[in-house]
């Protein structure tokens, strides 16, 4: 087998899939993948293939993960860590401008702050994953408006997709039709198939770029075993979800619900914290601050991820518009699952799980409009 | 002390002699903008121990003639005697934050110190949380400052700062318990540098209580 199509499946095996990262790389790509770091499996820098997570998994629960050996040495036996790619493409902190003051008093910018060149290869993206970049795509390289360095990153962006083999149990992509099989957007995707016999990958390429990486890769024909258990991988992380949530008339149901009792529940136990927001794979808030040097003839000034969980973000003249848990806690469930819809044509959330697990006191979203939708039934209908 | 009047004092330390309460009094007075620094400015510091406790025991205790000291029954933040312009969090203080204060009252601006959590600049700087790997953490609870020195060290955070703007004391209490944290350490954890910053002692006290 020597000459591939577009879209069509081949096999390689574990042994040859390590030439990607070279293919990669000499084509000028900074690679970026999951490794382990202080105890999670994180997104950063990578080198070479044996930086990957091998052998490692995680398990996760609300306001809980632990790392731990799988037996085996899958490279992509894990599901979702803490971190999420927007770390490279809206980095969290970043200088936009710098000035100094002239003579006549006003300040002139001094020296551009480069548009970061870097062009990015993600390693594993999963499908949830995948619908979040393109969630952020539609906030950040609109018609109307566009982040300059957000678009450039974007534009050569290679992604090696995986179909998900491996969710955690605070998953629910397949509720929301963004998982766990990578359908869009992708320049090569991955199965991992391991068993105590055989270590393979199917590999399909969705773009012409990707279809050249192929190429050089060392592969055979896919066999209908083959074919059959990608299905099986992927049935697997379907069959591993524990969570969902019902979508039937989301938008009008929040809307509706503003003062759905529920909500006072998260007045006790949110911490206002931020974190759900922070780890939020398509949560794209920002603010940007102002600073002088002693002198005050030189300024620069920064832009920072923002949440709405925090005082300043709803401030106004006079003071903070959501002041209470409640109010802050509605209006990240409502932006994310309803009005989002109305704003960006998609729901906001891509059933990742992450807010989930990395709250540090487990609130759990799923099980928030589950009991919301309870609280409006009981309201009309009595307690049951 | 210099002779005044001042453009903006800067004031560490805590109210905890009949000294201090005269003197804040005059330093006031003479100030433009007074601005408290650190713990003990701004929370009474770890002195503040005393005011869960007999301090004339203490006294009796340490000195061979208690006589001679004279200290108040509490150690308080200059902020319950005098008015403060501003109040900057930290034991000890982010150095970068306090040249941020003075560039601000400098330029008349206001200063960016965000009074949001410390999970917010864990998040930023790509920490994964300890907590939910399984080390208390007064984080979620803690006003941001630091830069989350401790997370970064996989430690959970100690509260060096104090109270973040609308800290939810119980919620994180509560889920530390029920994972086992025995009652006595979460109180102990909320009294140390800023035991007497209100959110941190009204929690304390309520478990200190039920003990």
């Amino acid at each position: 087998m020597s000459q591939i199509n577009f879209l069509q499946k081949v096999r390689i095996d574990r042994a040859q899939i390590d030439t990607l990262f070279p293919s990669l790389k000499k084509r000028g790509y900074s690679l970026i993948g999951p490794k382990i770091s202080d105890g999670a499996i994180i997104y950063d820098y990578l080198d070479s293939i044996e930086e990957l997570p091998i052998g490692w998994t995680d398990e996760q629960e609300a306001g809980t993960y632990r790392i731990k050996q799988r037996g085996d040495q899958a490279l992509f036996g894990y599901s979702l860590g803490p971190h999420s790619w927007k770390k490279f493409l809206f980095p969290a902190r970043k200088k936009v401008w710098q000035g100094q003051k002239t003579s006549d008093g006003n300040f002139k910018t001094i020296q551009e702050i480069a548009t970061q060149s870097q062009r990015f290869a993600f390693i594993g993206v999963r499908a949830c994953e995948l619908h979040a970049i393109h969630i952020q795509d539609q906030v950040f390289m609109n018609k109307q408006y566009q982040d300059a360095e957000y678009t450039h990153k974007r534009t050569d962006n290679f992604i090696v997709a995986v179909n998900c083999g491996q969710a955690g149990k605070t998953c629910f992509c397949s509720s929301l039709n963004t998982g766990p099989k990578v359908s869009q957007g992708y320049d090569l995707v991955l199965t991992e198939i391991i068993d105590d016999a055989t270590h393979y990958f199917v590999v399909e390429s969705g773009s012409e770029r990707g279809l050249e990486v192929l190429h050089e890769l060392s592969f055979e024909s896919v066999s209908n075993s083959d074919l059959e258990a990608v299905e099986r991988c992927i049935e697997n992380a379907i069959g591993q979800m524990s969570r969902a949530i019902d979508t039937t008339d989301i938008k009008e149901f929040l809307y509706r619900n503003y003062d759905n009792k529920r909500w006072q529940e998260l007045e006790k136990r949110c911490l206002t914290c931020a974190n759900c927001t922070m780890v939020c794979p398509t949560c794209f808030c920002s603010k940007v601050e102002d600073t002088t040097d002693l002198t005050g003839d030189y300024a620069e000034r920064w832009q920072t991820w923002d949440s709405c969980f925090t005082m300043d973000f709803s401030y106004i003249h006079g003071g903070s518009v959501r002041v209470s848990t409640q109010s802050r806690y509605r209006q990240w469930l409502v932006h994310k699952l309803a009005s989002w819809i109305d704003q960006f044509g998609t729901s906001g959330c891509v059933g990742c799980g992450r807010c989930i697990t990395w709250c540090p006191v487990g609130i759990d979203l799923t099980e928030e409009v589950k009991a919301l939708r309870l609280a409006e039934w009981e309201a009309i209908n009595g307690k049951s | 002390m210099l002779p005044g009047p001042y453009d903006l004092s800067l004031v560490e330390g805590s109210i905890t002699t009949p000294q201090d309460l005269t003197r804040i009094q005059q330093i006031r007075a003479q100030s433009n903008y007074l601005v408290t620094i650190g713990a003990c400015a701004t929370a009474g510091g770890i002195q503040a121990l005393r005011n869960f406790k007999d301090v004339k025991e203490f006294i009796n205790i340490v000195y061979a003639h208690p006589d001679y000291i004279d200290t108040l029954a509490t150690s308080t933040a200059i902020a319950e005697h005098v008015n403060v312009d501003f109040e900057l969090r930290g034991c000890p203080i982010n150095k970068q934050q306090l040249l941020e204060v003075i560039n601000a009252f400098l330029h008349r601006r206001k200063p960016n110190i965000p009074s949001y959590s410390v999970c917010i600049e864990c998040k930023q700087r790509g920490n994964p949380c300890v907590m939910v790997m399984g080390k208390p953490c007064l984080g979620p609870v803690t006003h941001a400052g630091c830069g989350a020195i401790c997370p970064s060290y996989q430690r959970g955070c100690y509260g060096c700062f104090g109270p973040m703007e609308t800290p939810n004391m119980s919620a994180l209490g509560d889920w530390l318990l029920q994972k086992g944290m025995p009652q006595k350490d979460w109180v102990r954890s909320l009294r140390t540098f800023n035991a007497n910053a209100p959110a941190f002692k009204e929690e304390s006290d309520k478990h200190e209580l039920r003990e």
